[in-house]
């Protein structure tokens, strides 16, 4: 058993303490935004925030976190009250998703690179953003980061 | 949009859980798509559209949507005959049990080659019509005036002398009663004011907030999940498993065999199911293939570029007797690997097994061929199966034309009855049990005259045919038809851009023991690298600019020639540089689009590839939504550099040796080139647009490599060759 705080709400997970966070979301607290793709941290489709920082949950067992960390799901990437994350809105003006299936995990990526340095370089950006799109939704990506942070060039 | 799913109301289970597939229910998700029964007599005008009373108006999609952008455009193909108020435009996804039951309404579900909207546009745009048709009719009706002096705009019809007008939902129950036209015209594409439109898809908020639901994320009220592990071993089978050593585990409920070359775990949750698989002491039957490899497979397509028996593709005159006469003759091997298409949502599916009922819930590029899977695997007439179409996480041609996954979980959930199941597999079992892009080799040999024209070419083509494993009933004296794309003399489809006056193009077919599958771009993938990699070789050889040795061979084919030219014009092809970036062509004509490439790339002295910047032009005849045509050019980009750049599926004691992402890479987003994309549709035809472009990324980049390196790649992927100076 463990507690764990998803999206401002403090759980108790009936899991076994080397149940992947990922699954432990997916499946005993029913947040199904988080997407399983690869198991091995390699395409971070399982990314959410773990005290702001983007980790992927699909490598990390529960028992790696207390409820004193704050964890944030896609479902929680918006701010209270309906509104759409910056990025979220760009995604939208941009549409950016093809399948989507990545998309979870791109956001939560992209809005971890903007909290920390909300206006990244290209090249930052290129480096930073190594999630798998197997759409090759990239340059929208790059884009919609460019857009939510006000660096977007035209053309 | 709200994506509605039709869950069908006449499934009964049995025992405890009767009840819980009643009149409808929640997916509990996050909520974008709301499970609802449909009621007893839906409002709807025809089997393409129905308009509720409060005007929202349904646009029912047959063809699957797996990021393609296919659900949206055609609901603007339906939309823009319909004159609907694209604000109130709704889609969902009828059944194949409902196709099935109403004799094939909705024609083909079939979601592949590109086809979805240039194969149905004509009898989507023609349901549209009629609506519209059949509404204006109703208002006049009501109205007793003549039809001719309605009008219907924007989901609202004026009757134009008095100025009274009506709104679609108050005549629409109306109008569903009306015998449906025998004559709809259609608009001219000219005149379209919703198709044609670079229009936001109808599908993104839901995915940039968690709340799509993928089939992955299905939850059923009883539901247990499965993991399964199928013989990794082509042609293997389970000789024994010890489920003893893992029913103790938490959250097991069952171990069960799967048909005779699996075994899957069924848990309460699928993580305890998975790692209770990984526990699970499993000996194999590896048979007859557990020696096979991919040299020796390399070995064997070898012997298939001299051996008689070859099928002619494509010929013209005398190429034996035109290479013999030349003053130049050049000779070159290619071959292209294994590839797994690798969707980011691994198979998956949910199916209810009762003896009386069998239903799943799958993301699948054909529902029907879904619902026949589901039905041979039931042991019960397809009457009584039905397939709900999931979102799907990736498609590429693994969710089309077999439904190994569906067999599976119907397999499971038989052995269980009234127990929903949903069975995950794995990143490893979705690398494993792959339908692998077919492997090829080919040898060319072209033939220049004294003035360096090129007078004769063959093309040998040895490997592998999709066809002949997945419908051999299409192998027609020995001939498989989709193995020359991009090769053909003519009919329309894939054919070859150039006028070469003696020409043989054979297949020797070499058929290893790897499942193959129709992998996006099919075979246009390798013969276009093939072919446009070759040109270059002749250009060059001949002492010739590799464009102005192309359109030397061109004047008999406009349309190839006006993509390619509008790619070098754009990108500055025979522009002196000095920046040590190179340019490579290629282009190609497939999936009825023509299309081409130009690709910038820079090599350091060290054999690192930088690829900075392509032009792509497609020529897709009409193109119903802009902005999505380019973004399927883009993502052609990222899936075509992906397998030529990294991509092989190793072959080794029978099985596949690459297992995951971190073997098998994938392109990300620090490699992808900008993508300038030219759409310049010429209106006289329908082409597709989610397969073509892949096929020019990588002769382009191979072209532009040999620009800048002078080394020619003829083998892939390009891991496998070294790029540094010297």
């Amino acid at each position: 058993m463990a507690k764990l705080n998803v999206n401002g709400r403090i759980l108790d997970v009936a899991a076994e303490d080397d149940t992947p966070l990922l699954w432990a979301i997916r499946e005993q607290i029913g947040l199904t935004g988080t997407k399983y793709g690869c198991g091995v941290a390699q395409c971070g489709a399982c990314t959410v925030h773990v005290d702001g920082q983007a980790v992927r949950s699909c490598a990390m067992p529960v028992s790696a976190f207390t409820e004193a960390q704050k964890i944030v799901t896609i479902e929680g990437l918006a701010p209270m009250g309906g509104a759409q994350h910056a990025l979220q809105k760009a995604w939208v003006e941009l549409d950016v998703p093809q399948c989507g299936f990545c998309q979870s995990g791109m956001l939560m990526a992209a809005a971890a690179l903007l909290a920390q340095n909300p206006r990244p370089s290209e090249a930052e950006i290129r480096s930073e953003i190594t999630n798998i799109c197997r759409c090759g939704t990239y340059n929208r990506v790059l884009a919609g980061i460019q857009r939510a942070a006000g660096t977007a060039t035209s053309g | 949009m709200t994506m509605q799913t039709n869950l069908s109301r006449r499934f009964v289970l049995g025992g405890a859980a009767a009840g819980a597939f009643g009149l409808g229910f929640h997916i509990p998700a996050a909520g974008a798509q709301t499970v609802a029964a449909a009621p007893a007599i839906p409002p709807e005008i025809n089997a393409w559209v129905v308009v509720k009373p409060d005007d929202s108006v349904v646009i029912r999609i047959a063809r699957s949507e797996m990021g393609q952008g296919t659900l949206t455009g055609l609901a603007q193909l339906v939309a823009e005959e319909l004159n609907a108020d694209w604000s109130k435009v709704t889609t969902e996804y009828p059944t194949p049990g409902q196709n099935l039951a109403r004799n094939r309404v909705w024609g083909n579900f079939s979601t592949g080659g590109s086809r979805g909207i240039r194969e149905s546009n004509e009898y989507v745009r023609k349901g549209g019509a009629a609506a519209r048709m059949m509404l204006v009719q109703a208002a006049a009706n009501a109205w007793n005036v003549p039809v001719a002096e309605c009008r219907a705009a924007s989901s609202v019809i004026t009757h134009v002398p008095s100025g009274r007008t009506v709104r679609y939902g108050q005549v629409a129950e109306a109008a569903g009663r009306l015998t449906p036209p025998a004559d709809v015209p259609l608009r001219d594409p000219k005149e379209w004011t919703i198709a044609g439109k670079p229009l936001p898809r109808l599908d993104t908020v839901e995915k940039t907030n968690g709340a799509q639901i993928y089939g992955m994320d299905l939850t059923l009220p009883g539901m247990l999940n499965a993991a399964i592990r199928a013989c990794p071993v082509f042609g293997g089978k389970v000789r024994s498993f010890d489920a003893a050593a893992v029913t103790g585990r938490p959250g097991v409920k069952h171990v069960v065999p799967v048909g005779d070359n699996a075994v899957a775990v069924v848990a309460d949750t699928w993580w305890r199911a998975k790692t209770a698989l990984d526990a699970l002491p499993i000996t194999w039957d590896e048979g007859p293939n557990a020696g096979a490899s991919s040299e020796a497979v390399a070995a064997w397509l070898r012997e298939g570029l001299d051996a008689p028996g070859a099928v002619v593709g494509n010929s013209a005159g005398d190429a034996g007797a035109a290479l013999a006469g030349a003053a130049k003759r050049i000779e070159a091997v290619y071959d292209y690997p294994h590839q797994n298409h690798a969707c980011m949502e691994t198979m998956n599916a949910t199916a209810v097994w009762t003896p009386e009922r069998c239903e799943v819930w799958t993301p699948t590029q054909n529902g029907e061929a879904a619902l026949a899977a589901t039905a041979a695997a039931s042991g019960l007439p397809a009457a009584r199966c039905d397939v709900h179409k999931i979102h799907l996480g990736g498609g590429f041609g693994r969710r089309g034309a077999v439904h190994d996954w569906v067999t599976q979980v119907v397999t499971i959930a038989k052995q269980i009855p009234g127990t929903p199941i949903k069975m995950i597999w794995s990143r490893e079992e979705d690398m494993l049990q792959g339908r692998f892009h077919p492997v090829t080799q080919c040898k060319l040999v072209g033939g220049l005259d004294a003035q360096g024209k090129l007078v004769g070419l063959t093309m040998r083509i040895s490997g592998q045919s999709i066809v002949a494993d997945i419908f051999p009933q299409n192998i027609r004296d020995g001939r498989d038809p989709v193995v020359f794309q991009g090769l053909n003399a003519g009919g329309g489809e894939a054919m070859i851009g150039y006028t070469i006056p003696n020409l043989l193009i054979d297949h020797a077919m070499r058929n290893p023991p790897v499942p193959p599958g129709f992998w996006r771009g099919v075979n246009l993938n390798q013969n276009a690298i093939y072919l446009e990699c070759f040109m270059d070789e002749l250009a060059h050889a001949a002492g010739k600019d590799a464009l102005e040795f192309r359109r030397a061979l061109m004047a008999n084919h406009p349309k190839h020639l006006a993509v390619l030219n509008a790619v070098a014009e754009r990108a500055g092809w025979g522009r002196p540089r000095t920046d040590g970036r190179h340019l490579g062509l290629a282009q190609t004509h497939g999936f009825g689009s023509y299309v081409a490439a130009c690709a910038e790339v820079s090599v350091s002295a060290e054999g690192k590839l930088a690829i900075h910047r392509i032009v792509a032009a497609t020529d897709c005849g009409h193109a119903v939504n802009p902005q999505q045509i380019e973004a399927q050019i883009e993502g052609s980009f990222v899936y075509g550099l992906g397998a030529a750049l990294y991509q092989e599926c190793t072959l080794k004691g029978g099985r596949m040796v690459e297992e995951n992402f971190d073997t098998y890479p994938m392109l990300r987003m620090e490699e992808m080139p900008k993508v300038e994309s030219i759409v310049m549709p010429s209106g006289d035809f329908w082409g597709g647009v989610g397969e073509p472009t892949i096929a020019v990324a990588a002769p382009a980049v191979l072209n532009a490599i040999f620009s800048a390196t002078g080394k020619r790649v003829r083998t892939l992927p390009l891991t496998k060759v070294d790029l540094r100076r010297g």
